[in-house]
Parts: C-alpha cells; sequence; structure tokens
C-alpha cells in the first residue's frame, strides 16, 4: 500500500461516528467521576454511564436509514447491519448497567472498584460496536482485542474470590492462543492478496489468481479465531468456565455482547470476501473446492448437540446457561451455512430474540443471587412462589430459549429453520428440531424447581424482596420476548433490511 | 360479538385470566367466580353458534364459502401469516365440546386451593388454545395454539397433580413437543413449496394448502409427500395418543386433577384426530388414501390394546386413562375405512361421520368418567379399585351415575356410545372386513374391564374402613347431570351433532377418496 493512497480520517467522518464518540467520551468521564468521588458513590459513574449509553442510543436512532458511508480511511463502514448492532450493543449495555447496580456480586459490601465496572460496560459497548463495523483486517483485530481486554478484566471482577480469578486466567489464555491463530490466518490472508481491506480482499480473489489450498488454510485459521469469540465447538472450552466464574451480570454481559459482535464480523468477513454473488465466477472456482456448506454445516449440528446435551447434565444454573448459550451459537450458525440472505436476516433477528431472553435469564439468576448466595439448582426450590412475578417473568425466558410459541425464541427459530429448509439443508433442520426437545428437559428442570418441586417444610418460604429496578428490567426484557412473539413483522423487516443494505453496500 | 364471535369465544378466557391475575389471592370465591363468568360467556357464544350454524352449506371443498363465522386478517406481512379462524362441520362440535367441558370443569376445580389464583389463569388459557385449534384456519395461527396449550398444561399437571407429578408433566411436554417439532418442519415444508394463487409467493393459508393445484414440484415428489404425511402424522399420533406413541398419558392422566384430566381427555386428545382430518387428510389426500390400511391396523391395535392394558389397571383413573386409548382406536379405524380408495360414498360416510360422532362422544364420557372417580377420590383419598367393595349400598345415588357412564363407556344401546361405534363398524366392515372384525372383540373386552370394575367397586360385602363415605354432593351432580343428558340424547337421536357435520364430511371424503 503506498501512502498516497491513504485516506487521511477527516473530522467529518466524526458526524457518522457519533455514538462511538459520545461512547468514548462516557467511558472517560465514567472514569473521572469515579475517581472524583473516590469510588464512594457508585452511583455518579452509573448515572453517567446511562446518560452517555441513553445518547449515544439516540444518535444512532437518529442516523438509522441513512446510506452506507466508509469512514475513517475506509477501515470502518456505517450501514444498515452495523446501526442494527449499535442497537443491539447499547441496548445491552444500559440493561446491564442497571442491573449490575442491583447485583451484591458486584454493588455489594467490601467489593472494590464498583464504579469501574460501569466504565467497562461502556468500554465493552464501544469495542462490539466497532466490531460490527470493521471492513478491514487491522480493524478488525484491534476491535476484537478491544473487547478481549475488557473482557478478561471483567471476569476477573470479583478479584478475591477463586472462581472468578481463574476465569480471568482461562479467558486471557486461550483468548491470546486463539488471537495469535486468527492473526496467523489474517497475515496469510494479506499475504496472499496484498490486501487489508475487505472489499480489496475480495476483487482479488475474485480474479482467481490466489493458491486455494492456502486461501483454505487462512479462512480456516480466521474462522478458528470468530469461532473462539462466539464459543463454537470446538472452541468453546473457555466459556462455562467464564461464564461459571465471573459474577452473573458480567457473565450476561459475555453471553449477549462479545458473541453476538462475532457474529457481525463473521457475517460482514465471509460476505464481503467470499460469497459467491452473481458476478463471482472467480469466485467460485475457489470457494467451491471445499464442501462449505457441509462444514459449517458439521460445526453448527455438533455446537447445537454438544451444548444441549452438557447442558444436561448441569446442577447449576448458571453454568447450564453457558452451555445452552454454546447451543444457541450452534442454532445461530444453521443461518450462516449457506451465506444466503434468508440465512444472514434470520441470524439477525436471532440475535435481537437471544439478547432479549438470555440477558433476562441470567439477569434472574443474578437477582436470586442476591438472596440466596447460589445459583445450585438444588437451592432453587420453590423459588418460584417466593418472587411470583419475578418467577412467572423466568419462565417466559426459559420457555423463550425452548422456542415454545407464543415466545420471541420461537419466531427467531421458526426463521432459521425456514432459512435452513428453503437452502435445502434438511438433516441440520432436523437435528436442529431434536435438539430444541433435548433443551425443552434442562430449561424446565430450573421450572420444575422453581415451582413444581415440594419444598423441605424447614424450608423458608417467606416472599423474597426484590429491588424495583430489577423488576422494571427484568419487565422490559419480558415483554418484548412476549410481544415479538406474536407481533414481530417490523422486527423481521428490520433484520432484512439491514441484511439487504449489506449485500447491496459492497 | 356478532361479527367476530369466534375470537370473542377464543380470547375472552385469555380477558378472564388477565382480570384473575390482578385480583388478590386470598380473594378466592372471587377468583372462582370471574373463572365461572370467563369460561360461561364461550358456552354461550357456543350455543349461539349452533343455533346459526348453517347444517346445508354448500359451497365446494376448499372454498372459504365452505367455512362460517370467518375472520381473516393480515397478521404478519413480511411471512404471508394471516389471522384466519372459521369453522366447518368438523369444527364445530368440538368448539361445542370445548365450550361445554371447560365451564363444567371450572365447577369441577371448585375444591382446588393450591395457588388458586394460578390455577384458574392457567386453566383459562389452556381454554383459549384450545379454542384456537379447532378454529384456526392458517397453519402457522394453529400451529401457535397448539403449542400456547402445552405451558398451562405442564403446569396444571406439574403444581396440582398427584405425587409423580413431576415426572408425568415433563413427560407430557417432551412428548407433545417432539410431535410438534415434527409437525413444524412439515409445516414449514408447505409453507416454502405452496404458491399462494393471489400473490405467488409462499403462504401458510390451509385452504392454498389443501389446493393441490397450488403444490409446487417439490411438494409433489412422492417421497417428499411421504416425509411430509409422516412428520404431520407422527405430530398428531403423539397427540391421539396411537399405540406406540401412548406412554405419556397414563402417567399424565393419573397424575392430572380430576378437571385436568378431564380436558386431557374429553378435548386434547380430539385435536390429534382433528389435525388429521383437517390437515393431513385434505392436504395430502393422496397419502391418506394409500395410509388406509395402515390407519385401520393402527386403529385396531389402539382398540384392543388399550382394552387389554384397561382391564389390567388396579387404578381406577389409569383404566379410564387406558379406556381412552382403546376409544380413540374407534375413531382411527373409522377414519382409516373412510379414506380407503373405491368404498361407496354410504359406508365411507358411515365411518367418517361416526369418527367425528365417536370423537364427541368420546369426550362427553370420558369426561363423565373421570369426573366420576375423582369424586371418590375427594372422599377416600385412593383410587384402588380393590381397595373399595359395597360401596354401592352407601352411596347409591353415585353408584347410579357411575354405572350410567361406564354403561355408556361399554357401548349399550341407547347411550351416545353405541351410536358411533356402530356407525364406524357399518363403515369399517365392507371396507376392511378382517380388521373390523378383530376389532370388534374390542367391545366385547370393553364391557370386560368396565363391569369387572364396577363389580369390584361397589358390589361385593361393604369394606366397612368407609362406612362414614358421604353420597355425591349438588356441586358434583351439577357437573355431571349436563352431560348425562346429552349422552342420554344423542343415544337416541344423534342427529343434532350429525347434522352439523354432515357436509363437510362429505367434502373431506370426496376430496381424499375421490
Amino acid at each position: 500500500m503506498e501512502l498516497t493512497n491513504l485516506n487521511i480520517p477527516s473530522w467529518s467522518d466524526m458526524a457518522f461516528w457519533l455514538p462511538e464518540a459520545v461512547l468514548a467520551l462516557t467511558f472517560l468521564a465514567a472514569l473521572i467521576g469515579d475517581l472524583v468521588v473516590r469510588g464512594r458513590r457508585t452511583w455518579v459513574p452509573m448515572i453517567i454511564s446511562v446518560i452517555g449509553l441513553v445518547i449515544a442510543g439516540i444518535y444512532t436512532v437518529l442516523g438509522l436509514g441513512q446510506p452506507a458511508q466508509t469512514i475513517m480511511g475506509d477501515l470502518i463502514i456505517v450501514d444498515g447491519m452495523a446501526a442494527f448492532f449499535r442497537l443491539l450493543f447499547i441496548f445491552t449495555g444500559l440493561a446491564t448497567v442497571l442491573f449490575a447496580w442491583t447485583s451484591e456480586e458486584i454493588m455489594g459490601r467490601g467489593r472494590e472498584n464498583k464504579g469501574e465496572f460501569f466504565a467497562l460496560t461502556v468500554m465493552m459497548t464501544l469495542a462490539t460496536c466497532v466490531i460490527a463495523e470493521a471492513r478491514d483486517l487491522l480493524m478488525l483485530f484491534l476491535a476484537m482485542e478491544g473487547v478481549g481486554l475488557v473482557s478478561y478484566v471483567m471476569a476477573g471482577y470479583m478479584r478475591f474470590n477463586l472462581r472468578s480469578t481463574e476465569a480471568s486466567l482461562k479467558y486471557v489464555l486461550f483468548g491470546a492462543v486463539s488471537s495469535a491463530i486468527m492473526l496467523y490466518g489474517l497475515s496469510l490472508l494479506y499475504g496472499l492478496t496484498g490486501s487489508m481491506d475487505f472489499a480489496g480482499i475480495r476483487e482479488v480473489l475474485m480474479t482467481g489468481r490466489v493458491d486455494a489450498f492456502s486461501l483454505l488454510v487462512a479462512v480456516i485459521l480466521i474462522f478458528a479465531g470468530f469461532s473462539f469469540k462466539v464459543a463454537a465447538v470446538p472452541f468453546h472450552f473457555w466459556c462455562p468456565d467464564v461464564y461459571h466464574g465471573a459474577p452473573t451480570p458480567v457473565s450476561a454481559l459475555f453471553s449477549v455482547g462479545p458473541k453476538a459482535a462475532g457474529f457481525a464480523l463473521m457475517i460482514r468477513f465471509f460476505y464481503s470476501t467470499l460469497a459467491t454473488g452473481p458476478d463471482a465466477a472467480g469466485m467460485a472456482a475457489l470457494t467451491s473446492q471445499i464442501n462449505w456448506p457441509l462444514l459449517l454445516g458439521a460445526v453448527s449440528a455438533v455446537t447445537m448437540t454438544y451444548g444441549n446435551l452438557v447442558a444436561l447434565r448441569q446442577e447449576n444454573v448458571k453454568r447450564m446457561l453457558a452451555y445452552s448459550s454454546i447451543a444457541h451459537v450452534g442454532y445461530l450458525l444453521m443461518g450462516f451455512v449457506l451465506l444466503s440472505e434468508a440465512g444472514l436476516a434470520a441470524i439477525l433477528f436471532y440475535l435481537l430474540v437471544y439478547t432479549l431472553m438470555n440477558l433476562g435469564a441470567f439477569f434472574y439468576v443474578t437477582a436470586i443471587n442476591n438472596h440466596l448466595k447460589s445459583e445450585d439448582l438444588s437451592d432453587y426450590v420453590g423459588i418460584g412462589f417466593r418472587a411470583p412475578w419475578a418467577g412467572a417473568m423466568m419462565v417466559v425466558f426459559l420457555a423463550s430459549l425452548t422456542g415454545v410459541p407464543p415466545f420471541a425464541g420461537f419466531i427467531g427459530k421458526l426463521y432459521l429453520f425456514t432459512a435452513a429448509m428453503d437452502t435445502s439443508l434438511y438433516w441440520l433442520v432436523i437435528v436442529a428440531g431434536l435438539n430444541s426437545v433435548v433443551g425443552l428437559y434442562y430449561y424446565f428442570k430450573v421450572v420444575k424447581a422453581m415451582f413444581l418441586t415440594s419444598p423441605p417444610d424447614d424450608q423458608d418460604m417467606s416472599p423474597l424482596k426484590l429491588h424495583w429496578l430489577q423488576y422494571v428490567v427484568l419487565a422490559v426484557l419480558a415483554i418484548p420476548t412476549l410481544a415479538l412473539g406474536i407481533f414481530f413483522g417490523e422486527f423481521s423487516e428490520l433484520a432484512n433490511s439491514a441484511i439487504a443494505l449489506l449485500t447491496t453496500g459492497i | 360479538m356478532g361479527e367476530h364471535i369466534l375470537s370473542w369465544m377464543t380470547f375472552f378466557p385469555v380477558i378472564g385470566a388477565a382480570v384473575i391475575a390482578f385480583i388478590p389471592s386470598e380473594k378466592k370465591e372471587i377468583i372462582k367466580t370471574t373463572a365461572a363468568a370467563a369460561a360461561a360467556v364461550p358456552l354461550i357464544l357456543a350455543v349461539q353458534l349452533f343455533m346459526n350454524f348453517d347444517r346445508g352449506v354448500s359451497a365446494a371443498a376448499g372454498t372459504v364459502e365452505s367455512y362460517q363465522f370467518v375472520e381473516h386478517y393480515t397478521w404478519i406481512k413480511a411471512f404471508n401469516i394471516e389471522y384466519f379462524m372459521g369453522i366447518d362441520g368438523l369444527s364445530v362440535p368440538m368448539v361445542l365440546l370445548t365450550a361445554f367441558l371447560s365451564f363444567l370443569c371450572i365447577f369441577a376445580s371448585w375444591g382446588i386451593n393450591k395457588s388458586v389464583k394460578g390455577y384458574f389463569s392457567l386453566f383459562l388459557i389452556l381454554e383459549a388454545g384450545m379454542f384456537g385449534v379447532f378454529c384456526a384456519l392458517d397453519f402457522f395461527l394453529f400451529y401457535v395454539f397448539w403449542e400456547v396449550m402445552l405451558l398451562p398444561m405442564y403446569f396444571l399437571i406439574g403444581i396440582w397433580g398427584g405425587p409423580r407429578r413431576e415426572y408425568a408433566a415433563i413427560k407430557f411436554f417432551l412428548y407433545t413437543l417432539a410431535g410438534s417439532v415434527l409437525m413444524l418442519l412439515a409445516m414449514i415444508g408447505f409453507y416454502l413449496h405452496t404458491v399462494d394463487p393471489e400473490t405467488g409467493g409462499h403462504t401458510f393459508n390451509m385452504l392454498h394448502m389443501m389446493n393441490q393445484g397450488n403444490h409446487d414440484a417439490w411438494l409433489q415428489a412422492s417421497n417428499i409427500r411421504h416425509l411430509l404425511w409422516f412428520g404431520l402424522f407422527i405430530g398428531f399420533a403423539i397427540k391421539v395418543p396411537i399405540v406406540p406413541f401412548h406412554t405419556w398419558l397414563p402417567d399424565a392422566h393419573v397424575e392430572a386433577p380430576t378437571a385436568v384430566s378431564v380436558i386431557l381427555a374429553g378435548v386434547l386428545l380430539k385435536m390429534g384426530t382433528y389435525g388429521i382430518l383437517r390437515i393431513s387428510y385434505p392436504m395430502l389426500p393422496d397419502m391418506a388414501q394409500w395410509f388406509a390400511y395402515p390407519m385401520v391396523i393402527l386403529g385396531a391395535i389402539n382398540i384392543l390394546y388399550g382394552a387389554y392394558c384397561a382391564m389390567a389397571q388396579t387404578d381406577m383413573k389409569k383404566l379410564v386413562a387406558y379406556s381412552s386409548v382403546s376409544h380413540m382406536g374407534y375413531v382411527l379405524l373409522g377414519m382409516g375405512a373412510a379414506a380407503k380408495a373405491g368404498l361407496g360414498l354410504q359406508s365411507a360416510q358411515a365411518a367418517m361421520n361416526g369418527a367425528v360422532l365417536q370423537m364427541f362422544n368420546h369426550g362427553t364420557i370420558t369426561a363423565m368418567m373421570f369426573l366420576s372417580v375423582g369424586v371418590i377420590y375427594d372422599r377416600a383419598h385412593h383410587r384402588r379399585i380393590n381397595g373399595f367393595g359395597g360401596l354401592g349400598m352407601q352411596m347409591p345415588v353415585y353408584f347410579s351415575f357411575f354405572s350410567f357412564c361406564l354403561f355408556a363407556a361399554l357401548g349399550l344401546p341407547g347411550l351416545s356410545g353405541f351410536i358411533s361405534e356402530a356407525m364406524i363398524f357399518m363403515g369399517a366392515f365392507p371396507a376392511y372386513r378382517t380388521v373390523a372384525m378383530i376389532s370388534a372383540l374390542g367391545i366385547i373386552i370393553g364391557a370386560a374391564y368396565v363391569l369387572w370394575m364396577l363389580q369390584r367397586v361397589f358390589l361385593g360385602p361393604k369394606n366397612d374402613e368407609y362406612d362414614n363415605l358421604p353420597d355425591i354432593n349438588t356441586r358434583e351432580m351439577f357437573t355431571l347431570v349436563p352431560i348425562g343428558i346429552i349422552v342420554l340424547i344423542l343415544g337416541v337421536y344423534p342427529m343434532p351433532v350429525l347434522d352439523l357435520m354432515r357436509v363437510s364430511m362429505t367434502n373431506l371424503i370426496k376430496v381424499v377418496a375421490g
């Protein structure tokens, strides 16, 4: 690359990057705010973060519908899909901040550095947003490492808790190895094509003058890096330990934010470099040397089956939800197998639904942990009757995760199944269908403990008093989980248009 | 309400459930009264349907005009999903049965004392789901209603059930969901490969799916049609339940509280056969014809296996549960016979009408049986057949009620069960003589287990332990008498129900058997 060809970022680019700018400033303001109050009045950084996230959200909404823009010297693209993910991440960040505020694990007596948590959540939101906007290998790697660094700190937030420290260390080690693998793949790809830019890579690949085997190696290495981020088998080993060890609000954030970001990146990277469009005769020759659908389909099938089967045996709700999130990655990958537009739109819609229901389930676990100091299934006996409204909302989340109508999870599955059936992946749909039935068993093991099992006579059955904010956040998650199961037209169109913009924007 | 009678019927119970959720849980009587009111409105609407239903509508099969009280709106445009409700002769008897049994079951649940609020809200949501299934004409809508029932049912069995309720509840849920997933895949197959004649896009409209001309090349391929048939069939077979998919049923029935058993046996089982007649038969008529003989054989197995199992039971409720398996076998026998190619129209009509009438009659008779068993269980707190004896002298009124419904169950002429079974055999005999003859043995075994139970519980030396059992009370009679009257009337004069279904069932026969 010659220097003269470089686009120097200009200030005018910032007009398209206002949400990110606000998030960056919020991160600094929250940190400084925490320093000013010397870590005592933790509501100060909390309020700063909330305000910043809300403003960033407003800017994102205002920017909806703008044509796709390439900014920052072609490193960043702001398009429909980026906007979709921005909204998703900002919502996740906001929910996490509010819920963490009520969590004993983070805000409890004797905990250190409480205020920093909010700053870190904002940073995580920022980094995930950038991942969804990267259109250059360099930016891709930087953004992923950004998410990684924040994650390592957050996983180890309970510094004197062994499990939490272990989670952090594990995450760092696995993260470093997978980053190295991915970086190797990225450098191979750069070496093969001489371009860092996704569109540039595609152009070179289209000429067909690239060694197919080297390309295969590069792509598989990169895919391995992505698989680590989304925790797909066989790169999932860190996931249950990290989710189990990290404070529950952090696990909630991990199970949604970085995962969705990984999918955003996968979609953009593979779609803009490798997809076989109508004009891509050279491409087809390159990519058809290996049976991609079978390979990706196998990863998808193995991931969902593994996640579900192992989740069956878990007695700790948090750990079970960790394995369940692996299973959901398997479902999500179904939409990815043929890189069809319907499949990608299905992934976006499912991510939206998944965010709602999975955050909800993790937050309920957080709320209960405040009182029981435990996430063991055996301690959940009778808990449904002690806080009936919260319990009912947990049933909504779990039923939605199972994929039972009339909840949003069903629509997400229907969307994915339809996309896969439409591309004739019948075997994969059948595997996924059977997996949903397996999922029912362990999700409803929780429901069974909460409502069905008779508590022993000496058990405390006094009503649990949950923080009012917890009810608010849970309701904000539960109501759309129900409503999206009945009126999903608007949101499916949003996902469709996000993908349509992506595919025309290349 | 006139325009949207089906919607009101379906969603009024939901409104009732929402109201109940906001009544303080100490006010138990108010909750129960509200529930009764919420179930009474659909019953009144059902009566209105019965009065206004046009028995002689002459529109061709598969047209919107052959359905009545139709409501048709766009729901989700992106997927071409419609809110499409309507009823024909097949659904009307089922809707009537649902409204009637649900209302009575509210009273049969009056004795519930644990989490009253939850019980009645869930019960009403269940009722809404049942109406929805019988009224939906959009496959997606049908599927949603079909699944909406699972969650309330799971809780009703799981929280208010007997000692092994946790096991029974999850078993019911797992079995049904496994079936539903197969149905879902078949549904997506139909959705993707049925061409909407108006827009040219995909459609969930059942009427479009029934029209074979709308099927694309994929859907016309023989192996695909076999797969779709089995996907749908297993989904429905689990609900019926057809042996060997029946093992959830005895567990669920035994553990469920009385009113829930009534709904389970009285209405939910009918959904399986209803689904086959509403979806599988008209959408895949060639497959229905191809499967006629296996269907009849499965029916015979259900009849005999269910009857033999019933004879071996020592728990009264389990006996009734297996008798349901046996009685649903007659429905399958009739359905299979009616689908046989080349069978005369008259025989096919007898078999098909008999099958649907049997669905209705089994609903009423088995409801009475479960209610009766509930009466004795409330008093003695067990249901062991051998644990009683001579109760006939202790509880004479109860004795007469119970014998009435047991005689109805064994098919005594003059009571409704006889008519439908006779019609089924009239149709099945010319179609599949040997199978029909073997199935007829089921009636004898049926008489055996019914009379043997009657003898062990009510006759013989009196068990002193039960000297103080009070006889049946007014509330319990209130739930039993209306059903008894219907069983008696339909046993003498079945035309009120047969008239409702005649035209639609003839249409269906023409579609399936050509």
